[in-house]
């Protein structure tokens, strides 16, 4: 948080450094719309970064003024000299906040309120108040100018190539022992400080991704909706110059999403969605380029209300209007001052933010790209150039040359004249099949033009459409490059992704999967049309979570009923006043399981809650979550299975969510320990153990190490050997000796449950019960 | 008057503007980009920087540049370096630059890359626009 807060520091004085000169303009000419939104961009900014920072006075002084800029954008107040000098005058309040919170100092915040009023349609014009503020700060993070950086990256990689030839030049003459060490201590030196300096430049998105999760909850806590936020592809390592420029559209997005897109868990209910919204967020390269997806499913955009809107504030001509496709409709989200929502809130305001996002985006030569349904959801990607990026590549020959081929798009390699390699030709087509699997073949040499030998090595390459083998001469070697993007003239053949320069000096290509698979013509039209549909949520089927259960079976539960899936600690789960239950923090709540605990320091649990009480349920595993079909054969009996239903050829068990909160009654976690006596005739273990293996007991004949008996039986005439646990003793005959004959009858089964059953939950075993 | 670089291309003379002009370089090995256009012989590392290498010739229409041709003007072309292949460099001098003539039919490449005229002791030169001899630009703006 602290890295957050210097950033935003940073970046707030920096804005404002940028934005003074506005300021100014503004102040002369009022009425310049251009100024106008340079201004309410700041105060917008700010007040997104303040509401996940939790900085309440800043956020409460940009958002009075940003309420009024926008009063003077949609024409409803005149941008007058009192309006100006109270918006400054925030301005410059939002700095000295700014300075104080960097310098850790306080800052009277009484003359605020004035500040505030003064922003009032009939106030009188303040005079602001003369900053206190001392000294700045020093701090420990410099900015530096990213022209700066990249002439520190040249000249290292010029430094590296000087290292490679000065060490060819030393290994043909001559072996003077002291000139070779002097070149190795260069070389680590090089290579070290070659680690630093592109550290300087690149950066995991990861520093993107992680203030996300914090954003995500404090803005649904406060607008009370649940999101389950999943974050994929944290790993892509993106110049930092980009990482830093994409903070702020990104931030807008989020909040966005949550604001906007996904409706309150009451409306999704009655929209037919699970109760937590999914917001996806996740980066890929591709190509040159890096995607970001922000997919959430939501209610999408109502088109017809942009326009609506659109009409009333004028924006475009009626005819420009009538004439607009679909695509153009939804891009009028990007009109400054329009926004498909009436209503302000504290978190995005009123949809500005993707004028904004656009133009940061543009600015860094991006693109943003919209993809809508209407009621189901939003997916904005973000297209980022490559500018720099260094990738773990995997090198292969073909002919004479070198290519670099990115890891990440490689499920494997394998050799043509293994066993489980088998090559066909379909048709005109060359596939190969891979321990059974069939897949297009792509021959990299012939492709390219470059031999026709038939290939040695197949990398089975992954693309978002499907899966091929390119067929290589060889697989040489890994290396970490630093990858640039090529020129156009090399981009116009669409199969190279970017070039680089290994420590060699020789130039080297980077092959796009997903380029080289289009242009050999390789069809994966029907398996992307099925990928398709499961992306989007074609069919409004239950989600459910497949899980296995502790007994060993797998079983499914509606993803709704689940808040969260947590370890806890054995030790946390007791059974106490006749029902299994869970400490969590203070309070205890009842834990359904139907299986064994024992053996076990930790246990997954599934949180479940309906809204208002909550249950746990302690699981072995948690699997994936899948679709659940609507065929499902109920269950037989009562209990809390309502049914199986068939889950990719398995039956799954359905967990029934009703049963569980209407009360069923807890069994318990750990089966108790029945200790047999047994007399050598075999008839407890043949008779007895079934019966009562069935009735929830664990039957053992001895006791293993550091193991208690809940309870122990033995036979009238059978000795009883010392056990802490009670015991029962069974007769064989049908009636007992007297009234104080605490035997029962050995085929009396009701009787002999019931007796263990109180015998058991008696308070003074329960400790061997754990 | 503005600063040219008279160069020789397929035995022409020809002048370059010299704000086309990044660097006068003699390049490297080459390393071929298979399926590119036929005018890229391929990419070469200058120092720390990799160009792709335009096989003038070929750009032109006109036969293919030697094999053995090394020396290159160094263009820059929407954000990415070029090395342009030459026979021969001679100096940087101050023309003035004349609009093409009237009626000049100039065939293949020249047509494209042609954009004036500069008059060196009486000797006309074509003013070669280096862009223009980039391939890939059309495709790649389509």
């Amino acid at each position: 948080m602290d890295d957050l807060l210097q950033e935003f520091i940073a970046e707030t004085r920096e804005t404002l450094e940028a934005i003074s000169g506005e300021i100014v303009a503004w102040e002369a000419q009022p009425a310049d719309r251009a100024r106008l939104d340079a201004i309410f961009r700041f105060v917008h900014t700010v007040k997104g970064s303040c509401g996940f920072l939790d900085l309440p006075r800043l956020g409460r002084l940009s958002h009075a003024a940003e309420d009024v800029l926008a009063a003077v954008r949609d024409g409803k107040r005149e941008a007058g000299a009192g309006v100006v000098n109270a918006v400054l005058a925030i301005v410059d309040r939002i700095g000295e906040i700014v300075e104080a919170i960097d310098a850790g100092v306080s800052l009277d915040d009484s003359s605020e309120d004035l500040l505030i009023a003064a922003l009032g349609e009939d106030a009188t014009p303040v005079v602001a108040a003369q900053s206190t503020l001392g000294n700045r700060v020093a701090s420990r993070s410099v900015r530096l100018n990213v022209d700066l950086l990249d002439r520190m990256m040249s000249g290292m990689s010029d430094m590296v190539l000087a290292r490679n030839e000065l060490a060819r030049r030393l290994r043909d003459g001559v072996t003077d022992p002291a000139v070779e060490a002097a070149l190795e201590r260069l070389s680590l030196t090089v290579a070290d400080m070659r680690e630093t300096v592109t550290r300087t430049r690149m950066q995991r998105i990861d520093a993107l991704f992680s203030a996300l999760p914090r954003m995500v909850r404090d803005t649904t806590t406060e607008l009370g909706k649940t999101v389950n936020l999943v974050i994929e592809g944290a790993d892509v390592e993106l110049d930092r110059e980009m990482i830093e420029l994409m903070r702020d559209p990104l931030g807008h997005i989020i909040r966005n999403a949550v604001d906007h897109g996904i409706e309150t868990p009451a409306e999704r209910i009655a929209a037919g969605k699970p109760q937590t919204g999914q917001l996806v967020v996740s980066a890929r390269q591709s190509g040159n380029q890096i995607l970001i997806e922000i997919a959430d499913d939501g209610r999408g955009i109502d088109t017809a209300r942009l326009v609506t809107k659109a009409r009333q504030q004028g924006l475009y001509a009626e005819a420009d209007l009538a004439a607009m496709d679909e695509t153009a409709r939804l891009n009028l989200i990007f009109d400054a001052g329009l926004s498909s929502r009436d209503t302000v809130t504290a978190i995005s305001g009123r949809g500005v933010g993707m004028d904004v996002v656009r133009a940061n985006i543009e600015q860094i030569g991006g693109r943003v790209v919209l993809t809508n349904q209407a009621g189901r959801g939003l997916r904005i990607v973000i297209h980022v150039p490559l500018t720099l990026s260094i990738l773990s590549t995997i090198i292969v020959g073909c002919g004479e040359q070198r290519f670099a081929i990115a890891r990440q798009a490689i499920e494997e390699i394998v050799r043509v004249r293994g066993a489980q390699v088998r090559i066909d030709t379909i048709g005109d087509a060359a596939t190969v099949a891979v321990r059974g699997r069939r897949m297009p073949l792509v021959s990299l040499g012939a492709l390219l033009k470059i031999d026709d030998a038939p290939p040695t090595n197949l990398v089975i390459v992954s693309t978002r459409e499907g899966n091929y083998a390119l067929g290589v001469d060889t697989v040489l070697d890994t290396e970490e490059l630093v990858v640039k993007p090529a020129s156009c003239a090399v981009m116009a053949t669409r199969i190279y992704a970017g070039m680089t320069l290994p420590d060699s000096g020789l130039p080297m290509l980077l092959l796009d999967g997903s380029g080289i698979a289009a242009v050999a013509g390789l069809n994966f039209a029907a398996t992307a049309v099925t990928d398709e549909s499961v992306v989007e949520p074609e069919e409004p089927g239950i989600q459910a979570l497949l899980f296995d259960d502790l007994d060993g079976h797998r079983r499914a539960i509606a993803l709704a009923v689940i808040d969260r899936v947590e370890p806890v600690a054995t030790d946390a789960i007791r059974f106490t006043a006749g029902a299994m239950r869970l400490a969590i923090g203070g309070t205890t709540v009842p834990l359904y399981t139907l299986g064994d605990l024992s053996g076990r320091t930790e246990v997954p649990v599934l949180r479940l809650t309906d809204g208002e009480s909550e249950i746990a349920y302690a699981i072995a595993e948690p699997i994936e979550i899948v679709t659940l079909p609507k065929a499902m054969a109920p269950a037989r009996g009562v209990g809390p299975i309502a049914g199986v239903v068939m889950i990719a050829g398995e039956q799954i068990e359905l967990i029934d969510s009703h049963a569980l909160f209407a009360g069923e009654p807890v069994v318990r976690a750990t089966q108790p320990v029945c200790l047999l006596q047994v007399d050598g005739s075999g008839w407890m273990e043949t008779f007895l153990k079934p019966a009562l293996e069935a009735s929830g007991y664990r039957c053992v004949t001895k006791l293993g190490a550091g193991e208690h008996a809940a309870i122990a039986l033995a036979m009238e005439d059978a000795a009883v050997t010392d056990s802490l646990a009670p015991v029962v003793t069974l007769r064989r005959n049908r009636t007992g000796q007297g009234a104080h004959d605490a035997s029962i009858y050995r085929y009396d089964r009701p009787a002999l449950i019931a007796a263990m059953a109180t015998r058991v939950s008696a308070p003074a075993i329960q400790k061997g019960a754990f | 008057m503005d600063l040219f670089l008279i160069a020789h291309i397929a035995g022409r003379g020809v002048a370059i503007e010299s704000g086309q002009v990044d660097s006068v370089v003699d390049i490297g090995d080459v390393v071929a980009v298979p399926l590119a256009d036929r005018a890229v012989r391929g990419l070469a590392a200058l120092r720390s920087r990799v160009v792709t290498v335009i096989d003038t010739g070929i750009a032109l229409g006109l036969d293919p540049t030697p094999a053995e041709a090394r020396r290159a003007v160094i263009t820059r072309v929407d954000g990415h370096h070029y090395a342009v292949l030459v026979d021969s460099l001679e100096d940087v001098s101050l023309f003035e630059r004349l609009p093409l003539s009237p009626g000049l039919a100039l065939d293949r490449g020249w047509a494209r890359a042609g954009v004036g005229i500069v008059e060196r002791d009486g000797e006309p030169l074509l003013v070669l626009d280096l862009a223009a001899v980039v391939p890939g630009m059309v495709a790649a703006a389509a």
